[in-house]
């Protein structure tokens, strides 16, 4: 008897009880997207802006003549930010030897180290490294938003960053967007 | 007495943190009102390497590099809002602690006022549809009256036997 007047209030009831579950549902794919992506990995605000203006001395002992922003465009180029006293950097060099083995143009700014070890890091790991630039206070690398090594940044060849790793490149990073970017860069 | 002191030490070495952050005495400027901006410039950027942390409490090289840019720039006349724009245009919004007012941002301010009333209006509904529930029940119908009588009139001849 009390069903005939609970009846059209019932229907919504029954939403109103699925509700908490619908929240708990949508919370839940928030948080599992969430635990897909790495939240300490920042997106570059610089991806498709200009490389910034940077003048950096050469390493004494190396051949070059330093690595400024004058060096970057006209083809598409990697520019890895590396130091000796940092380990992933280590993983990470066959990855980029390779790179340079299959004639891509990789620069590198030392950051923050001492000149001697940087070039013995580079006599022992071998050196893939058209120019590298000595940034002992890492005022470039602030320039280039850099807040760790390693990182690595793709330049085209209008001279702008199009793409920022951080962290090591590994084998897979290479598979999966280093060389489809370099394809899509220099067909 | 360890219960007495645990708080007292505790309280003590926040002070102690607090009055001394991360910054050296060696970075600090020498013009107390231009390291007092500097400070306070400080507390409002993050920290990218520890990023929970303001480069003003962070012991990372980065966050050391950049209290010296903020002191810097301060020192050669930069206003906190160039300083800012100059870190924004490296690192993102992402190196401001607190995030700007802007198109992008206003769900993210207006968040938990807009939480705050649909809470509100939900009790505000409850109530008053509770509210006039209890002032008016359903009227029993002639069946429903009659059915009440028999129990009523059953129960009370059980009840006086």
């Amino acid at each position: 008897m009390s069903e005939r007047t609970e009846r059209p209030r019932g229907l919504a009831r029954g939403w109103l009880y699925l509700l908490p579950v619908l929240l708990f549902a949508a919370v839940g794919v928030v948080l599992a997207l969430g635990l897909e992506r790495d939240a300490r990995t920042l997106p570059s605000v610089l991806v498709d802006k200009p490389a910034p203006a940077f003048a950096l001395p050469p390493l004494p002992g190396r051949d070059d003549r330093g690595f400024s922003r004058a060096d970057l465009g006209g083809a598409v180029m990697l520019v890895n930010v590396f130091a000796s006293w940092c380990v992933p950097c280590r993983i990470e060099h066959p990855v980029l030897e390779q790179l340079a083995r299959e004639g891509v143009v990789v620069h590198a700014i030392n950051y923050k180290d001492d000149p001697r070890d940087a070039l013995s890091f580079l006599r022992t790991l071998g050196d893939p490294f058209t120019r590298v630039g000595v940034d002992r206070e890492g005022r470039a690398a602030i320039d280039w938003g850099v807040y760790g090594v390693p990182e690595t940044f793709v330049v085209d060849r209008e001279g702008r960053i199009r793409y920022r790793h951080v962290g090591p490149l590994q084998p897979r990073d290479l598979e999966r967007t280093i060389r489809p970017l370099l394809a899509r860069l220099a067909p | 007495m360890t219960r007495v002191l645990a708080p007292l030490v505790f309280a003590f070495a926040c002070a102690l943190r607090a009055a001394f952050a991360a910054t050296a005495p060696d970075e600090m400027l020498a013009d107390p009102a231009l390291e007092a901006r500097a400070r306070a410039l400080g507390k409002e950027l993050r920290c990218l390497v520890c990023q929970n942390q303001s480069i003003d409490d962070s012991d990372a090289p980065l966050a050391r590099d950049l209290r010296r840019i903020v002191r810097e720039r301060l020192a050669s006349g930069a206003s906190e809002a160039e300083i800012k724009r100059f870190l924004v245009e490296r690192y993102g919004e992402f190196v401001l602690l607190e995030p700007p007012f802007a198109p992008a941002t206003w769900l993210l301010w207006a968040g938990p006022f807009l939480v705050a009333a649909a809470g509100a209006g939900l009790v505000l509904g409850f109530l008053r549809r509770r509210a006039a529930g209890a002032e008016e029940p359903a009227e029993l119908d002639p069946e429903e009256r009659r059915v009440l009588a028999t129990l009523i009139a059953g129960e009370s001849s059980e009840r006086a036997p």
